[in-house]
């Protein structure tokens, strides 16, 4: 037990590993008591892939991926939220359309891990810093695909649709944004994966979602932790990308057909 | 607002700047990551894509590689660099967070992921640079007798630079963010300090060094513009924003492709 305790004490010190570092190592020591296999994921073994891994934590696991989703679906809203009124006004008033992609291209500029705590002193640590983080970083992408969206529309249809009595505001839900939609999707889809990706750095103000696992991995150089989370990661990633897709297909069934648009930024 | 106080006051204490640890010294870290980094991109990356680009093949290749490395965080690369050690043999250069040379606590692992994280730019904007160099350019040229080689030198590569440039730019914006995250799981740059900071609860700390990455990274945007329209020749600006069909006139050309 002194042993045990020997190796404990350095990684206790460290003071950001929680109780988990110590529950895995008791687990282990309980395990060659037992004298039993130890489990794949414990010190001495530490394998990278070790579903009994994903079996053991899966409270953890789940509740980090949860996390990780609700933050990103909250940060791509909320910058779309912003990016539709912001794209409007820089269609309407041409002179503030330098102004506004300035500015958003600005702050993509800015570390995400930078951009984090210059928020804290306003929202705390709390998954609201990560949120509005990212939801700027969406924001700029999401913009400029409005934007250029709302400008594929082509001026004849614009007409057609005035000539029949549409006006302006009609005439943006009914047939510009409609026909805005591949544009616009493109863009979300760029925003939504890298968001899913960003996301892990708000593990600095513990909201990351799977970030904070990839954090205790790295710092308990827990392998299966670490590379489980990775991958959610990129699952995550790329299962939002496909449902996008299949948005898309189903809100612009005149694009069928005609497919190889490329609309991909 | 405290903490803005305490931000301010790490700021203009000299004793934060200067010694081992201080902040120019990370600084200057993060900034040899960064050139290394984009170098070894730069260098891997450009040759690659602008020949694919010459011979017309690899169109799949160049378009999709942007996709992937923006699907995959930049953080858990890191972590998966400093954490493995892939080989065995490697020795002292990995398990990542050994020290390599000027580049501090986890430098190779650190070198090796920013690389990664600047290709993806850098290999699609001079892909398609040379891509959209308009066909009959390329035919005029070899209709003038010029082969291969000169076609692409005397043609392509005049044609193409801008856009190559606006890969590089965005390639160095992106890779001195990495940088920073890097020092979230190896320690070293400037992420140093926010870290320390966060993880220390010394909050002030933490925003201060925040405030000078992202200083920092608006200059390096800054100048990284400036040479881009230093080697875009006067009238050729509508061309360098031709791999995101932007109309963006003296605003960036290019839209942010990926980004940490």
């Amino acid at each position: 037990m002194t042993l045990l305790a020997a190796t404990l004490a350095p990684r206790a010190a460290s003071g950001l590993l929680g109780g988990r570092v110590g529950e895995r190592v008791g687990e282990q020591a309980a395990a060659v008591d037992a004298g039993t296999e130890p489990r794949c994921y414990s010190r001495l073994v530490n394998e990278w892939f070790c579903w009994d891994y994903v079996r053991d934590y899966r409270p953890e696991i789940l509740d980090a991926t949860v996390q990780h989703l609700l933050i990103t679906l909250a940060a791509v809203l909320l910058g779309l939220v912003i990016a539709f009124p912001l794209a409007l006004l820089a269609r309407r008033y041409p002179r503030l359309e330098s102004t506004i992609l300035g500015v958003s291209t600005g702050l993509y500029t800015v570390p995400s891990i930078a951009l984090f705590p210059l928020l804290v002193p306003f929202t705390g640590l709390s998954a609201t810093t990560v949120v509005i983080g990212l939801a700027l970083y969406a924001l700029t992408i999401l913009v400029r695909a409005l934007l250029e969206g709302l400008r594929a529309v082509p001026e004849d249809v614009r007409e057609a649709a005035r000539g029949l009595g549409y006006g302006a505001g009609r005439l943006l839900l009914r047939v510009e944004l409609p026909l805005a939609v591949p544009v616009l999707v493109a863009g979300l889809r760029v925003a939504t994966v890298s968001t899913v990706a960003l996301t892990t750095v708000g593990s600095l103000v513990s909201y990351g979602g799977l970030g904070n696992l990839i954090r205790d991995g790295v710092q308990g150089n827990f392998r299966a932790e670490l590379m489980t989370a990775a991958v959610l990661c990129v699952a995550l990633a790329v299962l939002l990308d496909v449902l996008l897709v299949l948005v898309q297909r189903a809100a612009t069934p005149w694009t069928r057909g005609r497919q190889g648009q490329g609309a991909s930024a | 607002m405290r903490v803005l106080q305490d931000a301010w006051r790490y700021l203009t204490d000299a004793s934060s700047w200067t010694g081992d640890g201080g902040m120019l010294a990370l600084l200057a870290e993060q900034l040899l990551l960064t050139a290394g980094a984009l170098g070894i991109a730069v260098l891997v990356g450009l040759p690659l894509a602008l020949w694919l680009g010459h011979v017309g093949r690899g169109g799949f290749l160049a378009i999709n590689i942007t996709n992937v490395g923006r699907a995959v965080p930049t953080f858990a690369l890191l972590a998966l660099l400093v954490t493995a050690d892939p080989w065995g043999w490697t020795g002292d250069l990995f398990p990542g967070t050994a020290t390599l040379g000027p580049f501090g606590r986890g430098g190779a692992a650190t070198l090796v992921a920013l690389a990664l994280f600047a290709l993806p730019p850098i290999i699609t904007n001079a892909y398609t640079a040379v891509r959209e160099v308009p066909a009959e350019v390329r035919e005029a040229a070899r209709g003038m007798g010029m082969n291969g080689w000169q076609v692409f030198r005397r043609a392509e590569w005049p044609l193409a630079l801008p856009l190559v440039a606006s890969g590089v730019r965005l390639a160095l914006v992106q890779v001195w963010a990495t940088a920073t995250i890097a020092a979230l799981v190896a320690g070293p740059g400037l992420g140093r300090v926010i870290t320390d900071g966060f993880f220390r609860t010394q909050y002030g700390k933490g925003i201060a060094g925040a405030l000078v990455v992202a200083a920092v990274a608006l200059v390096l945007e800054l100048l990284a513009a400036g040479v881009q329209r230093a080697v875009t020749p006067p009238g050729a600006a509508g061309n360098a924003g031709a791999a995101s069909p932007g109309r963006s006139r003296r605003t960036s050309p290019d839209a942010p492709t990926v980004g940490p």
